[in-house]
């Protein structure tokens, strides 16, 4: 079947064995690739209560049928695992160009089993594949590390894939980096990486990747082409001004939340913006393997280069953090990515920190660096660094939010659900968006199904963000459809201009599967069914379907969306039945049988 | 009557970032792009005081026009 390869790298760092098995076909067929077929080998070998930073988690780097082929956007892959901060299924996401070298390397998914008793990194170069020693890399940062085993390796054209001390540390928010600016960021990833003191794994491959038949795909990938380069969004508005051209829209919202979600319009946000960013710091604009879009930033301060900050990371550092000072909060994303930490979940630590700070909790005495008050620049640069290499409390806040806030008697003041931190958008006044992050299958997250686009943006049609009607089977679609492209290899910036049918027809045309829009939709939703089984099987059951307690009971107190609260209660009940679930939210035996999940 | 406008993104260019305006009474939305020579095409977002608003839509004084052109990302 054209676009997989139909291998797949089975890696035992207890054992250092290194096994080449055939991909099982009839799981690709039902599961696509990339987040679905991780997820059901997953599913398959892992037992749920298993020790995120045990032995006997696994870690899956997937990719999707379409990565690495001349689809637009086909460098991505997703690293599938169970997370160490939520005690939930992890899929994080990254693109880059590690992916596409892995299928060029012949192999559609890596897994790695047990530990090592020593830190090590896998080498791969078409099919011969090594575990080789890297005691001298331990400790280097990102960028370090890449530019050490580059050289060891002795081929420039290889990629790595790396952690940095955060993952060494198994600091619960640390990320897995690749082409040393690309981030499979959330769930702390990186720190089960780091319990199996596997540093890096860089890969070679000079192989093809099948792209189906040229006459087939010529012309659908042309038209997908088209489309995204005709598109506002995806032809004009990132490819000038990044993710970051958000920050304006949503604080002219009054949905941007400010100083750790107490409110939700940041009055100087123009200093941090896109806008500004393109003005005084962008070099070049960097795209990932075979995008068209080219939305990466390459930014410059203090004379070292670096790739982003995105919007997110832009937002946690600024107005989450009362920050207005854009140098400082480029030089904390510079930290995170060389440190190996998610952006979101640092940034987002250090202001729950600083209003535990700010209301006494945590004590000055308490901490050996910056006082953690809102606005200080100071504080988000040294606390991401103290954080990256667990120095003094900086250990503490490397645990997260959750863990911090509950240590200190106030779990409240951790803007997060199921222990991940909350991004960039108050959902007091974006309903839909909302719901999205208390069902989110791995936490508070956007990129499960972003209802920004229709509620804000306005993409593919404009819904009303402080309604309730609709939105339960919004975000169902929405989710179901994110899950079939995290799964085919795809960008999810993509979905701004294509349709589920897009998606069929790219995926047909490479593939050959001769599948309906609707079955498509069905495979997302049997992906979204059995990570929920997982979580259930794991412990989180349906009661962490939740916001944090300031977001139903605060009103926005200032701003556009003043007086807003989020509605959960009444839109929680409505989307357990569009997802067909028990009233108490759990998948029934008729939904998994309909799913062929039973 | 006084308005506040604040444009974003490319909208700016050759234009300003926030101004307050005098524009007559009863003036709409649709008036003030006119004004400001930006196209209906080039509007993205359109906001009044924080929230969605057609063109036809009339202006107090101090309202805040917030305009973009169509942009995503996240």
């Amino acid at each position: 079947m054209a676009g997989y390869c139909g291998n797949i790298l089975r890696i035992n760092l207890t054992t250092r064995t290194v096994d080449t098995q055939p991909l099982d076909m009839a799981l690709a067929r039902k599961f696509v690739g990339g987040r679905g077929l991780g997820t059901s080998y997953f599913q398959k070998e892992v037992d749920p209560n298993v020790d995120a930073l045990g032995p006997d988690n696994k870690m899956f780097f997937t990719t999707g049928p379409l990565t690495g082929t001349t689809a637009p956007t086909s460098g991505r892959y997703m690293v599938v695992t169970k997370s160490p901060l939520s005690g939930t299924i992890a899929s994080s996401n990254s693109g880059g160009f590690w992916a596409a070298e892995l299928k060029r390397a012949g192999f559609d998914m890596i897994i790695v089993e047990g530990r090592a008793d020593r830190p090590c990194s896998i080498s791969i170069r078409n099919s011969e594949v090594h575990i080789e020693d890297a005691e001298t890399c331990w400790g280097k940062t990102v960028t370090e590390t890449t530019d050490a085993l580059l050289e060891a390796f002795g081929d420039p054209k290889a990629r790595v894939l790396a952690i940095g001390p955060a993952g060494e540390k198994q600091s619960m928010i640390a990320a897995i980096m690749n082409d040393r600016y690309r981030a499979a960021g959330r769930s702390g990833v990186g720190a089960v990486m780091g319990s199996k003191n596997l540093k890096a794994i860089v890969v070679r491959g000079t192989g093809k990747v099948d792209s189906g038949q040229p006459d087939q795909t010529k012309e659908v990938l042309a038209r997908m082409r088209k489309k995204i380069a005709e598109h506002d969004v995806t032809g004009k508005g990132l490819p000038a001004y990044g993710t970051a051209v958000l920050v304006n829209v949503i604080n002219e919202h009054g949905v941007y939340p400010t100083k750790n979600f107490q409110q939700a319009y940041f009055e100087t946000a123009d200093k941090v913006s896109g806008e500004t960013l393109a003005e005084e710091y962008l070099v070049k604009n960097v795209a990932c393997y075979a995008c068209p879009i080219t939305c990466g930033r390459r930014c410059v301060v203090d004379g070292q280069e670096g790739e982003g900050p995105e919007y997110e990371t832009l937002w946690c550092y600024s107005a989450s953090c009362g920050v207005d000072d854009l140098p400082s909060v480029i030089r904390a994303n510079n930290l995170c990515n060389d440190y190996g930490l998610d952006t979101i979940s640092a940034g987002a630590t250090i202001a729950c920190a600083m209003e535990l700070f700010e209301k006494g909790f945590i004590k000055p005495d308490e901490i050996d660096g910056p006082p953690l008050k809102f606005g200080s620049g100071e504080a988000i640069v040294e606390w991401t660094r103290k954080m990256g290499c667990h120095e003094g409390f900086g250990a503490e806040l490397a645990q997260g939010s959750a863990r911090l806030a509950a240590k200190y008697g106030a779990p409240e003041l951790s803007m997060s659900s199921k222990k991940l931190e909350l991004p960039a958008y108050d959902p007091r006044g974006i309903q839909g968006h909302g719901l999205q992050y208390a069902t989110s299958n791995r936490g508070g997250c956007h990129v499960r199904g972003y209802m920004i686009a229709p509620e804000i943006l306005g993409i593919p049609e404009k819904l009303d963000p402080l309604s309730l009607e609709g939105k339960a089977t919004w975000t169902k679609i929405f989710q179901d459809l994110t899950a079939v492209i995290d799964s085919l290899g795809l960008c999810l910036f993509t979905s701004f201009a294509l349709g589920a049918e897009d998606y069929r027809d790219m995926y047909s045309a490479i593939t050959g599967a001769d599948i309906t829009t609707e079955d498509l939709l069905k495979t997302g939703e049997r992906i979204w069914n059995l990570e929920r089984v997982f979580n259930l099987n794991a412990g989180v059951d349906p009661g962490e379907d939740k916001l944090p307690k300031r977001l139903l009971e605060e009103p926005i107190p200032e701003g556009p969306s003043k007086g807003q609260v989020h509605r959960l209660g009444e839109l929680l009940p409505q989307y357990y039945q569009e997802r067909g679930w028990s009233a108490e939210g759990r998948p029934t035996e008729a939904k998994l049988a309909e799913l062929a999940l039973a | 009557m006084q308005v506040q406008v604040r444009l974003f993104a490319t909208l700016r260019q050759g234009r300003f970032k926030r101004q307050s305006l005098e524009l007559p009474e009863g003036d709409s939305v649709a008036d003030l792009l006119k004004s400001l020579d930006i196209p209906k095409e080039d509007v993205g977002m359109l906001l009044l005081n924080g929230r969605d608003a057609a063109l036809e839509a009339p202006l107090t004084t101090e309202a805040v026009v917030s305009i973009f052109p169509a942009l995503g990302g996240g």
